[in-house]
């Protein structure tokens, strides 16, 4: 395999780069917006229950240590979908981030003190409310460091779906190894990482924004 | 009014947490709830705002029945007070106070505006509005838990165990502050405690429970400490309480004898002749204490009476006078006397200007005379 000065050719595949990436975000963000959209409710109702709680976590459990690719072709089988279909990757990333957030979410509302949710009810605050201005928000610090591992580990399956015949990124990948071009391959795979890492970042710091509660400790007393 | 008629709670496993409690709360007063841990005091409470409901018998908020009222809607109109403030980690200083304006549809200007009105009723400067409660101490933080139930003013304010987990000087301030806010606002407050001084001292009429959740007795703090119902009130109130209950006989009317003065700067040997079984109470200018000397002493002063050395004087108890004053009550009356080094206490008027003295046995002679009146019950 050869890797020649890069320019070249990134200048010629431009466009078809660009499109790959956008892709490629597509692909990974859309089943975790959807699965956090999911979790939400799920992490409620095992927090609340115990029942739930009791189907729910030990079920996370096990869906998050089945092999990607496993999942990623039996899912084609189960949804009745055609082998090249999106879906076929966006569902099994769904799978994950619920996989991964209902303990998280569920821990997190469970972790508010009892003291405040009985302040809040005192209050009279009805209980959809109360769940969305007052435990929700408490919530939100865990729930991201969640969804951070969640976008990370999203970015990297999406480019094992170029094996399925989805495009994005990986579909660069792919296409190195059969072309020999080295270029391509690294370049697929540095735009993955580094695009992987911005997000990340930027979860880091919106997180920080809307919660600069939990920056106020004990220490700044002015 | 709350009226509890009849009112049982027994949780699903079995507990009986209230025992068919009969006890009517009087509008504009203080109620305190107080008996020792799980007797019932928190699931009382609890079942007048309807955040736990009675297994049987009713409640009534002024003549309704209050099974009747939409929970949220009910509790808006019932300040709640909790043991560790339960304050909103997420929201400032300001943003928790305003919470139950905004919850009943102010606009946020308004509710906030009103939270800074609040927030200096309760003695918190403006500068901590925009703090979270993670930098707040605990008694600030219980400042907050308390602005945050008057904000929306409600006419009834429940308190479970506010000052509890706070240091005892802390917790002298606040239920001092309490009493101020009470005599402006006239509210019908609930407070429950497990701390019997602490009912004593804030109550206008005190309920003790027993374990079981059953009212053991419902009287005035006075007649608590004069009258114990049984052996588990009397225990429950514990050693001290005939000296406690002094407290609750104004010292109105009771004879204040001479008391040597001197005045600060005099010459000793003129002090010396006015010392009266060897003390006398060096004064200021207007007549003020400054505290006692002895013959002992002015032996040790060569030119004037020196208010560096002086023995500091006992307690100071406080007279009705011509120059105003409230009479204090004889606990502080025989405190003043057993607690000054001459054996006699201070009388002074609203001024502080010394205007005689007292002594432990004048006070016991005026309790006896009380006692035999009836205005103490035996
Ligand atoms: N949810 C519950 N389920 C079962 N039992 C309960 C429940 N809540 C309280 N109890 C029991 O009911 C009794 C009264 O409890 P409550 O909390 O009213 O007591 P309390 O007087 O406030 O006590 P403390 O001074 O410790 O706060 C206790 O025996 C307690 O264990
Ligand atoms: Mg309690």
């Amino acid at each position: 395999m050869n890797i020649d000065w890069p320019w070249p050719w990134l200048e010629r595949n431009l466009d078809d780069i660009a499109e790959a990436t956008g892709q490629h975000l597509y692909l990974a963000l859309l089943p975790v917006l959807v699965g956090l959209v999911i979790s939400v409710p799920l992490g409620w109702a095992a927090s609340r229950w115990r029942l739930a709680r009791g189907i729910l976590v030990p079920l996370a459990g096990v869906l998050y240590t089945i092999p990607s690719l496993a999942l990623i072709t039996l899912v084609p089988l189960a949804l009745g979908t055609k082998i090249i279909d999106p879906l076929n990757v966006q569902v099994p990333l769904a799978i994950y981030t619920i996989a991964l957030l209902v303990r998280s979410v569920s821990d997190a509302l469970r972790a508010v003190p009892g003291d405040v949710i009985a302040a809040a009810t005192a209050i009279g605050y009805r209980p959809v409310r109360q769940f969305l201005s007052v435990e929700l928000p408490l919530a939100v610090p865990v729930i991201i460091a969640g969804l951070r591992v969640a976008v990370v580990s999203a970015m990297s399956l999406t480019a094992v779906g170029a094996l399925v015949g989805i495009g994005g990124l990986g579909q660069l990948i792919t296409e190195g190894f059969l072309r020999n071009n080295g270029v391509e391959l690294v370049v697929a795979i540095v735009l993955i990482v580094v695009i992987a890492l911005l997000i990340d970042a930027l979860l880091l710091l919106a997180g920080r924004v809307i919660t600069p509660w939990t920056r106020a400790g004990r220490g700044v007393k002015a | 009014m709350i009226e509890f008629q009849a009112v049982t709670k027994r949780y699903p496993d079995g507990t009986v947490a209230v025992d068919s409690l009969d006890l009517t709360v009087e509008d504009g007063r203080i109620t305190v709830f107080v008996g020792p841990s799980g007797c019932g005091k928190t699931t009382s409470l609890r079942m007048i705002n309807r955040m736990i409901d009675p297994t049987s018998g009713t409640i009534l908020l002024n003549g309704k029945d209050i099974r009747e009222s939409d929970p949220p809607l009910l509790r808006r109109g019932i300040g709640y007070v909790i043991q560790h403030a339960g304050l909103f980690p997420h929201r400032t200083v300001l943003d928790n106070v305003a919470t139950v304006p905004l919850l009943s549809g102010v606009d946020k200007r308004t509710a906030r505006s009103r939270a800074a009105e609040l927030m200096e009723l309760v003695g918190l400067p403006s500068t901590m509005a925009k703090r979270y409660p993670a930098q707040l101490s605990g008694g600030q933080q219980q400042r907050v838990g308390v602005a945050r139930a008057l904000a929306a003013d409600p006419p009834v304010l429940l308190m479970d165990e506010p000052f509890s987990a706070v240091d005892p000087i802390v917790r002298d301030d606040l239920q001092q502050q309490l009493l101020r806010l009470q005599s402006e606002l006239d509210k019908t407050i609930v407070f429950v405690t497990h701390d019997i001084d602490e009912a004593i001292k804030l109550g206008d009429r005190v309920a003790v429970f027993r374990v079981g959740g059953r009212l053991a007795q419902y009287d005035s703090p006075s007649a608590l400490l004069a009258k114990p119902a049984d052996d588990f009130v009397s225990s429950f109130v514990g050693r001290d309480r005939g000296y406690r209950a002094l407290g609750f006989l104004t010292a109105t009317g009771i004879p204040v004898g001479e008391v040597a003065t001197v005045r600060a700067g005099d010459a000793p040997e003129r002090a010396r002749e006015a010392l009266v079984d060897g003390w006398a109470v060096v004064v200021d200018e207007q007549n003020r204490p400054l505290g006692w000397v002895s013959a002992d002493l002015l032996s040790t002063m060569d030119k004037s009476v020196d208010t560096e050395a002086l023995v500091s004087g006992g307690s100071l108890f406080e007279v009705d006078s011509s120059a105003g004053g409230t009479a204090g009550s004889l606990r502080n009356a025989l405190d003043a006397a057993l607690s000054s080094p001459a054996a006699v206490g201070i009388a002074v008027d609203g001024t502080g200007a010394v205007v005689g003295g007292v002594t432990a046995d004048t006070v016991l002679s005026a309790l006896a005379d009380a006692r035999s009146s009836g205005e103490v019950p035996g």
